[in-house]
């Protein structure tokens, strides 16, 4: 067995920084760029947006359920229960929902994405494509790319609305919150930075998980073992970014709207 | 196409010197021992991989020098057949033998549907057009990768194994196929072989147009006449280019043990 060499681990660390920041910006320089790809662009929609909504709904629901049920007992020793839909739209809309919705779609599209284009480089079928005169990263990373970032905006937006009916059920049919007073409070307890701050979130966010997604896939060597591992290492590496990004957003946000 | 002094390496040197030319509707057949870069010779020809050192032309193309853009429009007058046919798991035998002319008008037209039939017909396999590559056999894949390659009827193809892993029938039906393209289109080609009978039946027979079927040469006919050479590689390095009969009477020991 070869000696482990920090200097080679070293180099393909930054190699790998470097291409992938070389597949980034490819996948968002080819939107202003011909062919456009849009009936593929519209079948990556589908399958991201209408196929993660289920789980993305279950999700935003029992989050915004759980919310309202854990803080209820503290908001209570302070008389200040009737707060629960402020406190429920607030965490939803500005944290809660864009990265859950995040980390959901990381978990179903990040690995989808690297394990059918891992497939595809492992039986040469991406080098058939450049073979034959087509730009992978146009014809397969932008459509993803351009998709995720779409319906992620519009899944976060529906994981939000889910959440806050989620915390509205349990407020109302376990705590014994009036409807009205829970829709008022949540409705006047957000501000135009909040939901700003939410919903910049999932554009950068579905950005990190379609190209995080198709880089390992693309690198995927190694026959179908290759594949399993570009897989996981796309989910984990996507969870993680999304994470470490939010922080860094919510700070610059938080700067930006002086919170 | 000509290769001039062109090397490259990975962990070790994989091929070193290597300069050979294939004129205009020459077949060159790349023999060697797994593992000698013959498939890599392929991949630097289309620019899917760039050279350490060395100039590749393709065509009146420096492929060496050509950006990865650039190289998009020049690979669309070269048609490939990979090792393993590479055929698009997701998509219809007639969208993969019309991938490339579906990128130019974004759908399959009547005439594109007219000009995949031509080419499924050329490798008899018709009947396949809107089957999913999954439900065809090894051969029949490999036959539905030639008809994507010529589709256009490229000026320089590529064969990376087309026979590898088949029974000798399939095989002779998939060298037939490339013996008619060679004979009846005259198209430049570069043929990855492990199997020296492939090899042999490529240099001493022909399509006969009139029999449509491919049929051994006469005696007396000079297999050179049928613009056939061989190229033998051994550790990265040529080690003989030469005809048929020149190979068959070549001293060197390493190539009648490679012959034998």
């Amino acid at each position: 067995m070869p000696l482990f060499s920090p200097t080679e681990f070293a180099k393909d660390q930054v190699l790998a920084v470097q291409e992938y920041s070389l597949l980034a910006g490819r996948s968002l320089s080819n939107v202003f760029a011909k062919p456009r790809y849009l009936d593929d662009t519209l079948q990556q929609a589908d399958q991201i947006g209408v196929g993660s909504l289920p789980i993305v709904v279950l999700t935003g629901f029992f989050t915004g359920a759980v919310l309202a049920l854990q803080t209820s007992g503290t908001l209570e020793q302070f008389g200040s229960l009737s707060l629960t839909g402020k406190l429920v739209a607030f965490s939803m809309v500005r944290e809660l929902g864009p990265v859950l919705t995040g980390l959901m779609v990381a978990g179903r599209n990040s690995s989808g994405m690297a394990s059918e284009l891992g497939s595809m480089k492992v039986t040469e079928q991406i080098d058939a494509m450049r073979a034959m005169g087509v730009d992978p990263s146009k014809k397969l990373v932008t459509p993803r790319v351009v998709a995720t970032v779409v319906m992620l905006f519009f899944l976060s937006i529906i994981s939000d609305l889910v959440g806050l009916t989620g915390g509205f059920m349990i407020s109302y049919l376990l705590l014994g919150l009036d409807a009205n007073q829970y829709w008022t409070t949540a409705y006047q307890g957000l501000r135009f930075g909040d939901v700003l701050m939410g919903l910049s979130k999932p554009v950068i966010f579905g950005f990190i998980i379609a190209s995080i997604g198709c880089y390992y896939g693309l690198s995927a060597k190694g026959g179908t073992q290759g594949v399993g591992r570009a897989t996981t290492q796309a989910v984990v590496a996507a969870s993680v970014l999304i994470l470490v990004s939010d922080f860094f957003l919510t700070r610059l946000l938080m700067g930006f709207f002086q919170y | 196409m000509s290769f001039e002094d062109v090397a490259i390496a990975f962990d070790h040197p994989v091929l070193e010197s290597i300069s050979f030319q294939l004129p205009r509707g020459e077949t060159k057949i790349l023999m060697g021992v797994a593992g000698t870069g013959k498939t890599l010779i392929l991949k630097l020809a289309l620019g899917l991989l760039k050279p350490d050192s060395g100039h590749i032309n393709v065509l009146d193309n420096e492929v060496t020098a050509m950006r990865e853009q650039d190289l998009f429009a020049f690979r669309r007058n070269i048609g490939m057949v990979f090792q393993e046919s590479a055929l698009f798991d997701s998509m219809t035998v007639e969208e993969n033998v019309a991938y490339r002319l579906i990128e130019e008008t974004g759908r399959v037209t009547e005439e594109i549907h007219q000009r995949v039939l031509e080419a499924l017909r050329f490798v008899e396999l018709e009947h396949t057009v809107a089957l999913s590559p999954g439900e065809l056999s090894g051969g029949m894949r490999r036959r539905v990768a030639i008809a994507r390659a010529i589709i256009t009827q490229p000026e320089v193809l590529l064969y990376d194994s087309p026979t590898g892993g088949l029974d000798p029938v399939t095989s002779n039906t998939i060298i037939e196929l490339i013996v008619k393209q060679r004979d009846v289109y005259h198209t430049s080609s570069l043929m990855v072989t492990h199997r020296l009978q492939d090899a042999f039946t490529m240099a001493s027979h022909y399509f006969d147009r009139q029999q449509n079927k491919m049929v051994p040469v006469g005696d007396g006919v000079d297999c050179g006449d049928l613009n056939t050479r061989f190229l033998i590689l051994r550790d990265g390095k040529i080690i003989f280019e030469g005809k048929a009969a020149e190979l068959l009477r070549c001293d060197d020991p390493y190539i009648r043990e490679y012959l034998s």
